[in-house]
């Protein structure tokens, strides 16, 4: 019995039994080369489509008017844009945790969900990316943001974590874009040799750009794969350290704290297999694909959502303790404030969603329920963003002279700001999965059972230390 | 013997055991010139082959060094020499608030390199090559394993290489054109 049908550790396999090369080739190129795009396509497309159209109208009004249209003032001058934008960011997160760290760690049930999970990343990263510019009130001079010979001769600030942030996300977008790329060019070689249109092959050709699954060429590219998964991995942690240096290197109360780091990556992994789930539960009902995401994906993906929902639960306690252990008034008085101010009820739904919702997860029954995790991981995206919402405006709107403290109310155009990345985001996300293969398959030939000992895993076997074989 | 216009002979497998011995009997026979097609990568079968070890892994590690220096150079050329600012006395070269994006870039230079570097010596994108001229080629990403000896190769002899591949048990033997 190959290992592939072995069911490890308890539960069920990684995929089901009867696949063979041709049937998962055959099934998952078919969800893109089909004639007819599903009806439930079409109406999520137009649905996510018209939401970006309210992002755009928002953008431009935004372009016109300037940020006064947004809710941000003094003393809260970074209101929904650092929310969302740390709230994007941090979804990114759980695929680069899939596609690399899993990887490196030799979890075979990563196969099936690296390839959306990373897809995620890249439009989650997209939709971050968008917040700062607008943020910054003139964004057609972002590119002041890099070092680039100015008659000004000028420099940006090394020392600012604003710049530090810069120079993390847009390398974790564009490392994201390579490794989702590369992680595709076998697929897309396939699709291109069984695309019967004309259109379609030329389209799938170029980007396959003449592969032809060379022993030589595979030997180079697992190399090259298992080296971007090696940088992938501390990227991966230092692009969320860097964005909690945005607010711990501020002096402000709630901000200035050594937890952020580990706690927002914990947070952002969090978030993130949150969105993992909310997007593979639907996906693997309408596309008929329970064989390849199987409920043992659900399961472990589950177990991570509360093992993280445990560190950020644990970064909670830590901070309300360490602002009464520090005897700082100011720290004392922000977490009171947190507790019972005028942002309380949000204070408290960020605790109910983000602590107390994922501990049904400790039982089976919920982890291998579709619909309760996915009822759990809407839960646990909510409180992700109202995390965000507490860090950002409990901590602006009173700091330390009572005189100069005030509220933060978002606007109209702040929320459509926000709907239209989900809305640019999901319209994204329904493009990938019906012009690109959603699941790796060439990566799914090697879990069948037919494949035997042979099939090499992205990570070859005698280059880890201690493994027979 | 070099035959023109043919660019070598095309085995096909079905199972990837029968593909990895074929390329390990061909080698002990004395071929060179070859590679083989496979749906996935195939454990141990670039060893078969024959091939050498990629130098893949030292161009990523020249593009980490590189972005590493390019990093730590700009923002202290930057700091020190093109911009000084005396912000009450504190040192120009302020290294460790350099370290966030130094890391970032040698992060950035050596994927980048990774990924140009594979595809560079890969010789991709190649639009066109002869193997894609054999009729069941395309089932090279599906579920068929493909060994051609090419006619490059100086012991070159369709009847022997034909006998050779019969006698591995390949489905179906093809002449690829140029």
């Amino acid at each position: 019995m190959s290992r592939a049908v072995q069911p490890g550790r308890g539960g069920p396999p990684v995929i089901e039994p009867g696949h063979t090369y041709a049937t998962v080739t055959d099934k998952i190129s078919s969800i893109v080369l089909a004639r007819r795009t599903p009806l439930f396509w079409v109406l999520g497309f137009f649905a996510s489509f018209t939401l970006t159209m309210v992002l755009l109208g928002a953008i431009s009004y935004l372009l016109a008017r300037g940020i006064g249209i947004w809710g941000v003032n003094q003393p809260v001058g970074w209101g929904f844009a650092i929310i969302n934008f740390v709230w994007w960011i941090g979804i990114g997160h759980a695929g680069t945790l899939i596609s690399a760290i899993l990887l490196l760690l030799r979890q075979e049930w990563r196969t099936s969900i690296n390839r959306f999970a990373e897809a995620m990343t890249l439009f989650a990263v997209a939709c971050a990316g968008l917040f700062p510019l607008l943020h910054m009130g003139r964004p057609w001079l972002a590119y002041w943001l890099l070092p680039y010979p100015n008659t000004m001769a000028l420099w940006p600030q090394w020392r600012s974590p604003l710049v530090w942030d810069v120079f993390a996300v847009s390398t974790y977008a564009s490392v994201s874009l390579l490794f989702w790329f590369v992680g595709m060019i076998p697929d897309l070689a396939t699709l291109r040799d069984r695309a019967r249109r004309k259109g379609f092959q030329i389209f799938y050709g170029m980007l396959a750009m003449g592969w032809r699954g060379s022993a030589l060429h595979w030997y180079r590219y697992e190399t090259a794969y298992l080296l971007l998964a090696g940088l992938a991995t501390p990227l991966v942690i230092s692009v969320h350290t860097v964005v909690s240096f945005d607010f711990t290197i501020g002096i402000i109360p709630g901000w200035h704290s050594t937890i952020f780091p580990p706690y927002f990556v914990a947070g952002a992994i969090y978030a993130g297999f949150a969105m993992v789930l909310l997007l593979a539960i639907p996906l693997r009902a309408v596309y008929g694909l329970q064989d390849f995401i199987t409920m043992r994906h659900l399961e472990n993906m589950a177990k991570i959502l509360l093992a993280t929902g445990l560190i950020v639960g644990y970064g909670y306690v830590i901070e309300a303790f360490m602002s009464w252990y520090s005897a700082n008034p100011y720290e004392g008085y922000m977490i009171g404030n947190r507790m019972r101010g005028p942002y309380a009820p949000v204070y408290w739904s960020l605790m109910l969603c983000n602590i107390v919702a994922p501990q049904f997860l400790w039982f089976k029954r919920v982890r291998t329920s579709p619909p309760v995790l996915f009822g759990i991981a809407v839960v646990v995206s909510i409180g992700m963003w109202l995390e965000r919402f507490v860090i950002v405006v409990t901590s602006l709107h009173r700091d330390f002279l009572p005189s100069s403290w005030g509220m933060y109310f978002p606007t109209i155009w702040d929320w459509a700001t926000f709907v239209g990345t989900i809305g640019l985001f999901l319209a994204l996300m329904f493009l990938f999965i019906r012009f690109l293969p959603m699941i790796s398959i060439f990566e799914m030939r090697t879990l069948v059972p037919e494949a035997g000992p042979l099939a090499m895993q992205p990570i070859p076997e005698h280059s880890v230390a201690g493994e027979e074989g | 013997m070099h035959l023109p216009h043919v660019y070598g002979l095309l085995a096909e497998f079905e199972r990837p055991e029968e593909l990895v011995e074929a390329a390990r009997r061909a080698r002990e026979a004395g071929y060179r010139r070859m590679d083989a097609y496979t749906p996935f990568p195939i454990h141990g079968l670039s060893d078969a082959l024959g091939f050498g070890r990629t130098k893949l892994p030292l161009v990523v590690l020249a593009g980490g060094l590189i972005g590493c220096a390019t990093a730590l150079g700009m923002q202290w050329f930057s700091s020190t020499i093109h911009y000084p600012i005396n912000v009450g006395g504190r040192p120009l070269a302020s290294w460790p608030s350099f370290i966030p994006i130094t890391f970032e870039l040698t992060v950035l230079f050596a994927a980048v390199f990774a990924v140009l570097g594979m595809l560079g010596m890969n010789g991709l994108p190649m639009p066109y090559h002869p193997v894609f001229n054999a009729p069941r080629f395309a089932f090279a990403s599906r579920d068929r394993f493909f060994l051609c000896i090419e006619a490059k190769d100086p012991l070159f002899n369709e009847r022997s290489i034909r006998a050779f591949f019969e006698s591995v048990g390949a489905r179906e033997v093809v002449a690829v054109e140029e």
